[in-house]
């Protein structure tokens, strides 16, 4: 996948508000990448354009070397929010990507429930969301998107919401679901620990309008357990993703704080 | 994850018969303290009338009314089933409209603004100066009554349908464009669910609108129903009649109403369910 020289700004009353400022990147098959960024950058903006629901201004989006800037239906996109619908079932939900690409209801539904038990889900198929935790929610969200059997794997802050104990356990088992699965899963964070913990890279974008500041890839081995978090590696990746992000003087408050809410 | 399996079925047992219960309760607190009211209501009417021994004419018992109707109850159910089939139909042509316009304000972009003033506009015709020029222009058959009923319970269901359907936000539309659903896909997936719960409610309010809209058009001139029912004994001074045809009036609407409330249960049984727990 090739981000090249996308650029995007929105028209607002006071002027077009620049957002995106030349982001290009080149991201390998099955890599796990993380994107960190100060907040309100434009980190989600960036994945609008790449789920195809964003027009870039200018630059292209090439994945298998196909121009797919603008189009939808090429990634598995996992919004900020889990947006399940209460209407549908643990099951339905999880298999409407698969409706609308045209299987049939029945075989859809079916195969959500196989992949259910897997993340943790099994004996809740026939539950409504509003019965789950948000732990739960989040992984009937991830079965979602994993289901549309997409390549690319878009997650916006999958685990923003979670409480510090959650969250790490969920953080195990994103790795579990997709050394498995091994998609290339492209994951927005605030969370330097977190990206550090499950990436095979890191994109650092600076404030906004953003472009990408830095690439820093993680050379530690998987799967990646505690004994990670001490790793010389591990604390020389994270030394130096808070130092970019705190140097540009805009990282705020919640990039350097994250470290003790892990 | 053990612990979290083995939970599970035995709270999924017990949602149902938490809820069965909960309904039952809160039906009695529902339904309970109106009849109770209304009881109290009748019973000092009744006192009322015997203590200052008012004319009939000018105010009946309720147990007077009672009677005389039970004396007229063939007359009165031919007319009753006269305005329950007008409202009926015309609540039905109601909700075609309705459902008609709001689609299609919905799939076409800028419609919407084009098109609401103007419904609004027709929310503001003084449906008592408007129903008897319908009968002038159309007769006592049934189309002037139906065009009443449409005129006063299409806007309400068309507006909850148009807001409605925007109810799941456009965060969820984008997710479904993501995933490469087209527009009827999205409606289909989202904006039709999404709108359910506000048409019910809207269908509530159309519904007692319907039953007297009905009888609006009926008492303005008609050859059948409660309304013309109506407006014939108040002029034969049957006060009792006229308050009995008003009782199953009330009767009707009532009934009416909760119908809504059995079909919302059965095409949005989610709703109940979520409003239930958060
Ligand atoms: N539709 C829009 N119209 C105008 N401005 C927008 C729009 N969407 C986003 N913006 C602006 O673009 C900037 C980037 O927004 P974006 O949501 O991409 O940031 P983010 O990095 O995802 O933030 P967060 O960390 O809070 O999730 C913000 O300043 C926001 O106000
Ligand atoms: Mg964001």
């Amino acid at each position: 996948m090739r981000l090249d020289d996308l650029r995007l700004a929105f028209p607002t009353p006071a002027g077009p508000l620049p957002v995106l400022d030349g982001v290009s990147a080149t991201i390998g098959r099955g890599e796990f990448v993380s994107i960190i960024g100060p907040s309100g950058c434009g980190k989600s903006t960036l994945f609008n354009s790449m789920a195809g629901l964003l027009q870039p201004d200018t630059g292209r989006l090439l994945i298998d070397d196909i121009d797919r800037t603008s189009s939808t239906a090429h990634c598995g996109y996992m919004p900020q929010q889990d947006l399940l619908f209460p209407w549908r079932t643990i099951a339905q939900n999880a298999a409407l990507g698969l409706e609308v690409q045209g299987v049939p209801r029945r075989e859809a539904r079916q195969r959500a429930r196989d992949l259910l038990p897997e993340f943790g889900l099994g004996g809740f198929e026939d539950a409504r969301p509003s019965e789950l935790s948000g732990g739960m929610r989040l992984r009937v969200a991830l079965a979602r998107t994993v289901l549309q059997e997409r390549d690319v794997l878009l997650l916006d802050e999958p685990l923003g919401a979670l409480d510090a104990l959650t969250r790490t356990e969920m953080q195990d088992w994103l790795q579990r679901v997709w050394s498995r699965h091994r998609r290339t899963v492209i994951m927005v964070t605030h969370d330097v620990r977190e990206a550090t913990y499950l990436s095979d890279r890191i994109l650092v974008l600076g404030p906004r309008p953003t472009r990408i500041v830095k690439d820093v890839t993680v050379r530690l081995a998987r799967p990646r357990t505690i004994d990670t978090l001490t790793d010389p590696e591990f604390l020389r990746v994270e030394a130096l993703l808070l130092r970019e992000l705190r140097g540009d003087g805009s990282a705020g408050p919640r990039a350097s704080n994250s470290p003790a809410t892990t | 994850m053990a612990g979290r399996r083995s939970l599970a079925p035995s709270s999924q047992v017990s949602f149902p018969r938490a809820r069965t219960s909960l309904a039952r309760t809160s039906l009695a607190r529902t339904v309970l303290p109106p009849l109770a009211a209304l009881l109290v209501l009748l019973i000092g009417w009744q006192l009322y009338v015997m203590l200052s021994a008012v004319e009939p004419r000018i105010l009946p018992s309720p147990l007077r009314v009672v009677e005389q109707g039970w004396r007229q109850r063939e007359i009165i159910a031919d007319h009753a089933l006269a305005t329950l089939t007008v409202t009926l139909i015309g609540f039905g042509i109601s909700l075609v409209v309705a459902w008609v316009l709001a689609i299609w304000i919905d799939f076409v972009p800028g419609l919407r603004t084009a098109v609401l003033p103007l419904l609004v506009a027709s929310q503001t015709l003084p449906i008592i100066a408007i129903a008897p020029l319908m009968i002038l222009w159309f007769g006592f058959g049934l189309l002037p009554k139906v065009l009443v009923i449409v005129l006063v319970t299409f806007f309400p269901i068309a507006l909850g349908l148009i807001e409605g359907f925007s109810a799941a936000g456009p965060r969820a539309g984008a997710l479904l464009r993501a995933m490469g659903a087209s527009r009827w896909q999205q409606f289909r997936y989202v904006r039709l669910p999404a709108a359910l719960p506000r048409f019910f409610t809207a269908l509530r309010i159309g519904i007692t609108y319907a039953v007297v809209g009905a009888i609006f058009a009926e008492y303005v001139g008609a050859v059948e129903g409660l309304g013309i029912y109506m407006s014939l004994q108040k002029n034969s001074f049957r006060t009792d009649l006229v308050l009995a045809a008003v009782a199953v009036t009330a009767a009707l609407s009532v009934s009416l109403f909760l119908v809504t409330y059995l079909v919302e249960r059965l095409v949005v049984p989610w709703n109940r369910a979520g409003a239930g727990r958060g």
